[in-house]
């Protein structure tokens, strides 16, 4: 690891500390607002209604993707270049590997439903894993 | 790992043979960062657990019946208060103030008992009128996956206790403000699990 030359450059300001992400109060303000509008918005999407479930579905989704984005650079800080890179790195695996596991068992799942379940057909096929 | 180009006249390196410094907590950040990430993993187990076993309601109360939506939108004000309180505690930290990092902390730890409260209030309250994790497979992966969250909030606030006793005794040392740095990022990661939740529970659960 200390050949790893990204560390040297990033180590050059102040030997003794340990080198952190510079926190500003810009950034905490900022990422508080964009938080309380990306959370304010789909509660009163879903309280109120006033579009169809289907669609409020995909946005207050989308809207929890982009606050989970806000939170990432705002509050944790998190930038291509935080400990040379690996940080990012990491975080690129396991999202990688949270999609293939999330996608895969819902897949799997659905179709073990669809297959296996000797059920009256239904237009709800919410029947998962019922003892009949 | 090694970033090193070979050259003609070097002999060939297999494995290194010269001491070098580790700085004490220089890759904490970064293997702490990793710990996150894992914990991230087990967080993922139980959100598919609850996508695959969420409409399995065995007859018994839906989402639609369960959730009080303005208590949970209490619950995520709570701990968004809790993340940007925390976020003063790291600027305080950053001007060299002690007394101003604990204050914020103790802040940070009221919010987050808040939200414990609201929390355990809310699975008393589903417990009571007979919807426990042994009612149905939905009702168990709610509480599992709910009730971890909650656990990881519990071990923060025990965390952010401890860290307050060690601030006083030591005051803002290296080690300290290193410690104020790993708990920053598990309390906003916290956050960032709350968000999953929050939506994909209780907000798509209502919509179901």
């Amino acid at each position: 690891m200390s050949a790893d030359p990204a560390h040297n450059v990033s180590g050059a300001h102040g030997h003794d500390e340990i080198e952190m992400p510079h926190a500003s109060m810009r950034d905490y303000v900022i990422g508080f607002v964009l938080s309380v509008i990306l959370t304010a918005i789909p509660f009163w999407l879903v309280m109120t209604m006033p579009l169809s479930a289907g669609a409020t579905g995909a946005i207050i989704m989308g809207f929890a993707v982009v606050q989970i984005v806000v939170h990432m650079v705002f509050f944790l800080h998190m930038t291509p270049k935080a400990e040379g890179g690996w940080s990012l790195t990491s975080l690129v695996f396991t999202i990688i590997v949270v999609v293939i596991m999330l996608a895969g068992s819902l897949w799997v799942m659905h179709h073990l439903n669809t297959n296996m379940m000797p059920m009256p057909h239904e237009p709800t096929s919410q029947v998962t894993g019922q003892v009949p | 790992m090694s970033a090193k180009t070979m050259t003609a006249d070097e002999p060939v390196q297999f494995y290194d043979l010269d001491e070098h410094a580790h700085p004490e907590g220089h890759s904490t950040m970064l293997g702490f960062w990793i710990y996150l990430m894992s914990d991230c993993l087990i967080f993922a187990i139980l959100f598919a657990c609850y996508a695959v076993l969420g409409g399995s309601y065995a007859a018994g109360p839906a989402p639609k019946d369960l959730f009080d939506l303005k208590l949970i939108a209490l619950n995520t004000a709570m701990l968004l208060f809790s993340s940007i309180t925390y976020g003063f505690a790291v600027l305080q930290m950053q001007q060299g103030k002690v007394r101003g990092v604990q204050l914020w902390l103790a802040i940070t730890g009221l919010f987050g008992l808040a939200f414990l409260g609201i929390e355990l209030y809310e699975f008393h309250h589903l417990i009571e009128i007979g919807a426990g994790p042994q009612r149905s497979a939905f009702l168990s992966s709610f509480f599992t996956l709910v009730g971890t969250h909650g656990l990881h909030v519990t071990f923060g606030i025990i965390w952010l206790v401890t860290l307050m006793f060690q601030l006083s005794k030591h005051g803002l040392i290296a080690a300290n403000k290193r410690r104020v740095m790993c708990l920053s990022m598990f309390w906003h990661f916290l956050d960032v699990v709350w968000i999953g939740v929050f939506t994909f529970v209780y907000l798509m659960g209502v919509l179901r």
